[in-house]
């Protein structure tokens, strides 16, 4: 197996990028994919709550690096999907405690081991952003429509740039169509002319996100939720399918039904 | 968007979006302030007017993007020498 390295990053904090990891780490081993999520933010350790992990941790990353433990000990295998594994971030330290070069050669070591590496980036364009795209093969940005998350998208987009990470692509989240239809949200046309990079999905604001976290079981097991079903494809995706992109007028109340029935929509 | 604001002709809140955010990444990318800006367009026609004649009035200095490339485009009217306008008024 030789992994894809995927980083998940942002720039602006609370945007949905470790719901967003979480949810493409289950989406990809529901297809069957052996996949690796790294939680890249030291000291504000998340990915192990959206998991419902949280009780499983006995090492983390820093132990990897500074060599407590083997990989494998750090590996911690999902309840549900016995081809998904988390390593946790170290909570009592900060981002100082790994270099670049140490998060390269983990991703290396890893790359022998599944089909794909996926990291959760912390916010900011700081050292601990830098140690998250230092080992990718492709980078992956969160935004949401909405003014101050694409303007820091479109600053985290020129840094990938400047440092040759290849074009990334985008992830539009916290879409929602009744207000892209009022006209008072970007819509995803907006957010693509203005940062004009490859869209890899929008995901439509969905209640059941907060549920799927307040259980610790992301929302990409619910077969029904829109936003599951968003992070599902952008995971086909990944893999290298062809998926249309979900229909985001499509309502699901009686009224739009029948108006749809009756060929007035 | 409310009646109220469709009425007395408010613009859709989404367009304001779009067109502050065009402008502040003009900035954000090119690492200029509007100031700094300024004064590149000032430079700029005070170089050129050492040589030739300009239209003040009518340059237009602005900076187009295509994808995420930019451009700094100056469109500066020439006037005309006094040789042509003689030529013209005989």
């Amino acid at each position: 197996m030789t992994a894809k390295v995927i980083t998940i990053t942002s720039g602006k904090g609370g945007v949905g990028k470790t719901t967003a990891v979480a949810n493409l780490a289950v989406a990809l081993a529901l297809e069957g994919s052996k996949v690796v999520c790294i939680d890249g933010d030291i000291g504000l350790r998340n990915l192990d709550v959206i998991l419902g992990l949280e009780n499983r941790i006995v090492y983390d990353i820093v132990d990897v690096i500074e060599g407590r433990c083997r990989l494998k000990q750090a590996m911690i295998r999902d309840k549900k999907l016995p081809e998904l594994y988390l390593i946790p971030a170290a909570q009592t330290r900060d981002k100082n405690a790994i270099s670049a070069s140490e998060m390269i050669r983990l991703v290396k070591d890893l790359r022998s081991e599944c089909d794909f590496v996926l990291i959760d980036s912390p916010a900011g364009i700081e050292r601990g952003f830098r140690n998250a795209i230092a080992g990718a093969d492709r980078v992956l940005v969160v935004t949401n429509p909405e003014i101050s998350a694409v303007r820091d998208a479109d600053r985290v987009i020129g840094i990938l740039e400047s440092e040759e990470k290849g074009p990334a692509a985008l992830i539009l989240n916290r879409l929602n169509p009744a207000l892209v239809k009022s006209k008072d949200m970007l819509s995803p046309e907006d957010v693509l002319d203005l940062l004009a990079i490859e869209l890899i999905g929008i995901v439509p604001e969905d209640e059941n996100v907060i549920i799927a976290s307040n259980r610790g079981a992301p929302v990409a097991y619910e077969p029904k939720s829109r936003a599951g079903q968003a992070f599902r494809n952008i995971a086909k995706r990944l893999r290298g399918e062809t998926v249309p992109f979900l229909d985001l007028d499509a309502q699901s109340g009686l009224w739009n039904r029948l108006q749809r029935l009756t060929g007035r929509k | 968007m409310n009646l109220f604001d469709r009425l007395f002709g408010n613009k859709a809140s989404a367009n304001s979006a779009k067109e502050r955010l065009q402008l502040v990444l003009v900035h954000d990318r090119t690492d200029l302030t509007p100031a700094e800006f300024d004064s590149l367009r000032d430079d700029l026609i005070a170089v050129i007017s050492r040589h030739v004649e300009v239209d003040e009035q009518a340059i237009q200095i602005g900076v187009e993007h295509d994808g995420r490339s930019q451009r700094l485009v100056a469109d500066i009217p020439l006037k005309s020498t006094r040789r042509k306008k003689t030529r013209k008024t005989r």
